[in-house]
């Protein structure tokens, strides 16, 4: 289906977050069955989504990704019971700090996938990767990077306010 | 420094067939820190296997990286591989280059590239794993089993025969459930009574088995293998070991007009009392609220009359502390009432049959009690109002149940055969009487259901309506039926004298109270939830407890039983072992930074953190620090990403190692 494949200008770099027992087995799912998706995204695989520190997303986007995003079980369907809740606030919260700094929040995507849904981890890495795609690479954050010397350390002030508004 | 080995499998063609592996094999081993690198036809195969030990002592590794299918699918065979060879599990990770690469794209040089940074990824994340002892926690091989019905019954039993101590605990003064209040059993028609009572004295004199009726569950501490269960024994009133049975004390008391709840409120009972006369334990309970004596301070007449001195008017509630190892939860059910709304419940009630309000509307189990030869009416069908014989006897199926408007979408499961069963009682105590019944569908697959639904309008002349009633009135001494019988597409209106209705079975009222002490989860209905649907039915998603019966999801008697021995041999497994093996994937505290803010305490859902108190040599308090105990923690992380102090880390998901795999990038 791919074969006339269009080649792009711009490939975005997308990370997902997933935790192992719904998302990352939603997409195993997806490539048990075959479906195609974009080959932009890189996963990297959390017990649950409830371990997923915010830095880590400022750390991919530092790195250089241009798009992020974060799956985990459906709300109530957590392997540990709530972690996906305490995520989910502590992701609201973040949201408004990189709107804030200036991310453009369409470069991040909060989604639940769970382990039925190859079809759906499909779509969600599909659009991502268009819209970012669209979007152009991602500069802003890397700039602020620049000027401000962001060293990534885990424990500054800014985030230390993040932290206790959570 | 590190020397990584990095094993790239071709999995037959799934993989090679776009992921170009030699060219991934001859890039992973320029990566630093790699060692040596190789591709391979099928490496979870025995010579792949060996190719990766024989590797691993050849080129002194002392990290591997798989690069193959899915994590889920072998990481524990290549760990276990590794372990063969001498290297710490853990400091194995697989790089999914199948379900996340080779099949989810054609292009092969994409997947190639993209198959290359993968292993890039985990090369560096290897090389901060750390070496992590396997947990063992010893085993209490003693078993908690709460709510005694006939799945709770069934799974103590066969607990206490395996030779291990079971501590069954019942909410209410007797063992018995639901089944001890049933007549006669679909499929067979045999009295419930008599065969389930010999099970209760089995129990009562089980030499493996302490029974706590009148109890509840207070409080639940510790993890598989290590629970404090704190019990309530709630006051009886009576001494359990001073009485014998004798009931004298029932036959004094002045206060004989309290309805029996047991037989639906249709008999009376005193305010000492037991159930129903084949409780056990055989020990009457003073209702507090109804006797004269706690009412007034005045009676005493069943102090008095007690032979043995059992009563005890000065007995306080009891706290029991039970060491177990594994609990089976066994709580049941209960049935929708149609009166009201309930408050903060989906459930909506049902005003278009009266909202509770006509007498000679009875539900399920209330016919049960009329049909029982022990219950209320010796086993006659009489109607509650004025006590006549029903000669005209409306049965109402899916009340409640697989209806969305009334707040409940699942079907109730045992309705159909019940109320056939129902039909089949009647018809043998009623020779002239006609029972009609509503009906969306039979459901009735199971051994010998379809024959016995069939036998039901066969041969005992049941009319079997397909439709719904929409609406039930009070009328004279009757009760006019308005429905439709969708079949034949008519209106029909039946002149009944009692109407009976298969009301939903949902689970007991606080079953996500006693489910949030336990720390096991529960669907919207707060039927709990199984760990999965198909392949782990018994066992919730904590570890360490197990369901059966209806308390997790509607069933029917052998479905509940099938499913205690079920959850019992899980019992016995955990039980066969003395100590316990687990993942070592769990939290642990830098005390050092730690600022003893206790948010890690906050948001864990297993309550594995606790507050440890640091002291000098002097024993002066230093400060209060977190403390994560290893065998409660699930490894879930969320403390981790909470604490603001970066001072508890999950093992195996580390800053460091995930931080090197955005770097990898
Ligand atoms: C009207 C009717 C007729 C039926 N007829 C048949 C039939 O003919 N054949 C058939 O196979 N099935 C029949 N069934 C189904 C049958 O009743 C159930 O399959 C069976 O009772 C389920 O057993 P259980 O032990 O899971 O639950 P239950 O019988 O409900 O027992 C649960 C026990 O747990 C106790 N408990 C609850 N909460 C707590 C707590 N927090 N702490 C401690 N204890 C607690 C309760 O007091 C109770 O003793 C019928 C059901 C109904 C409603
Ligand atoms: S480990 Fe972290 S979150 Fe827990 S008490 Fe210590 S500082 Fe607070
Ligand atoms: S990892 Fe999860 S289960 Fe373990 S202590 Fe932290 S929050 Fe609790
Ligand atoms: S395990 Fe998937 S979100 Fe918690």
């Amino acid at each position: 289906m791919h074969s006339e494949k269009p080649k792009h200008d711009f490939e975005p770099k997308i990370i997902a977050f997933v935790c192992t027992w719904c998302t990352y087995a939603g997409a195993d799912l997806a490539g048990t069955s075959r479906m195609q998706y974009p080959s932009n995204v890189r996963v990297l695989k959390f017990p649950c989504t409830g371990r997923i520190d915010p830095v880590f997303i400022l750390k991919a986007f530092q790195q250089g990704a241009d798009g992020i995003l974060v799956s985990g079980c459906h709300p109530g369907d957590c392997h540990y019971i709530a972690g996906n809740y305490h995520a989910r606030r502590r992701f609201a919260v973040f949201r408004k700090l990189l709107e804030f700094i200036g991310v453009d929040l369409n470069r991040i995507q909060f989604s639940w996938v769970s382990a039925a849904e190859g079809g759906k981890w499909v779509e969600v890495v599909t659009d991502l990767t268009e819209r970012v795609r669209a979007m152009g690479p991602m500069v802003e954050f890397k700039d602020l990077v620049l000027e401000e010397q962001w060293s990534g350390n885990l424990n500054n002030p800014e985030l230390q306010a993040v932290y206790e508004a959570m | 420094m590190s020397r990584i080995g990095v094993f790239i499998c071709h999995c037959g063609e799934n993989i090679s067939r776009t992921v170009d592996v030699e060219q991934v094999a001859a890039q992973a081993a320029l990566m630093p820190g790699v060692a040596f690198a190789v591709d391979y036809k099928y490496m979870c195969s025995d010579p792949g296997q060996n190719l990766v030990k024989n590797a691993i002592t050849e080129h002194r590794l002392t990290h591997v990286v798989v690069a193959a299918c899915s994590p889920r699918m072998h990481e524990r065979t290549f760990r276990k591989a590794v372990e063969q060879a001498g290297l710490n599990p853990f400091l194995c990770e697989m790089a999914n280059i199948r379900e996340h690469c080779s099949w989810v794209h054609e292009d092969r040089e994409e997947a190639t590239d993209k198959a290359i940074e993968i292993v890039g990824m985990l090369v560096e994340r290897v090389k901060k794993n750390r070496v992590l002892p396997t947990i063992t926690v010893p085993v209490t091989k003693r078993a908690l089993v709460i709510g005694g019905g006939i799945a709770g019954i069934q799974a103590a039993l066969d607990i206490a025969d395996a030779g291990h101590q079971v501590v069954l605990v019942e909410r209410e003064p007797s063992i018995g459930g639901h089944m001890a209040q049933l007549s006669e059993t679909f499929p067979t028609l045999d009295c419930s009574q008599c065969i389930m009572t010999p099970k209760m004295v089995d129990v009562a004199n089980h030499p493996n088995i302490t029974l706590h009726t009148y109890s509840e569950i207070e409080q639940v501490d510790g993890y598989i293998g290590n629970f404090q269960i704190t019990v309530r024994k709630k006051a009886r009133s009576v001494d359990e070991h001073k009485c014998t049975g004798c009931g004298v004390c029932m036959t004094k008391c002045p206060q004989k007009k309290i309805p029996n709840s047991f037989d639906c409120n249709l008999g009376t009972r005193t305010a000492i009392y037991v159930p129903f006369p084949q409780a056990v334990p055989n020990v009457p309970v003073i209702d507090r609220e109804n006797c004269t004596m706690f009412k007034s301070g005045k009676c005493g007449v069943c102090q008095k009359a007690c032979g043995p001195g059992a009563v005890d008017f000065e007995q306080q509630d009891q706290l029991i502390v039970e060491p177990v190892g594994a609990i089976v939860v066994s709580t049941g059910f209960e049935l929708y009432r149609i009166t009201e709304k309930t408050k903060g419940s989906p459930i909506k009630g049902y005003g278009e049959f009266g909202h509770g309000k006509i007498p000679d509307v009875i539900d399920g189990m209330t016919f049960e009690r009329l049909a029982s030869a022990s219950g209320p009416t010796g086993g006659k069908i009489q109607r509650p109002s004025d006590g006549k014989e029903p000669k005209q006897v409306v049965f109402i199926q899916c009340v409640g149940s697989r209806s969305r408007e009334k707040g409940i979408s699942y079907c109730s499961k045992v309705c159909c055969m019940y109320t056939a069963k129902h039909t089949m009682l009647y018809h043998h105590k009623v020779h002239d009487g006609q029972a009609y019944v509503f009906f969306m569908d039979a459901r009735v697959p199971g051994k010998s259901y379809d024959e016995f639904w069939r036998r039901a309008i066969e041969d005992e002349e049941a009319v079997y309506i397909r439709g719904m009633v929409s609406r039930l009135y009070q009328k004279g001494d009757k009760i006019v039926v308005m429905g439709s019988d969708i079949s034949v597409g008519v209106q029909v209106e039946i002149e009944a004298d009692l109407v009976v209705l298969a009301t939903a079975v949902q689970p007991q009222k606080g079953a996500d109270l006693l489910a949030q002490k336990l720390g096991i989860s529960y669907d919207k209905y707060n039927f709990y939830s199984e760990a999965h649907a198909k392949l782990r039915p018994v066992e919730c998603a904590t570890a360490g407890i197990y369901l059966a019966g209806a308390c997790q999801g509607p069933k029917d008697i052998p479905d509940t039983v099938s499913q205690a021995s079920a959850a019992a041999a899980k019992v016995m497994t955990l039980f066969a072992k003395d100590k316990l093996e687990r993942e070592p994937i769990v939290a642990r505290v830098k005390e050092s930074g730690c600022v003893g803010c206790f948010a890690c305490k906050k948001v864990c859902a297993y309550g594995a953190i606790e507050e440890k108190e640091i002291r000098d040599r002097q024993g002066n308090l230093v400060k209060v620090v977190a403390y994560v105990n290893p065998g409660v923690c699930a490894g879930c992380g969320t403390c981790q990403a909470t604490c603001p102090s970066k001072s508890v880390e999950l093992d195996g998901y580390t800053d460091e190692q995930i931080v090197a795999m955005i770097e990898a990038l």
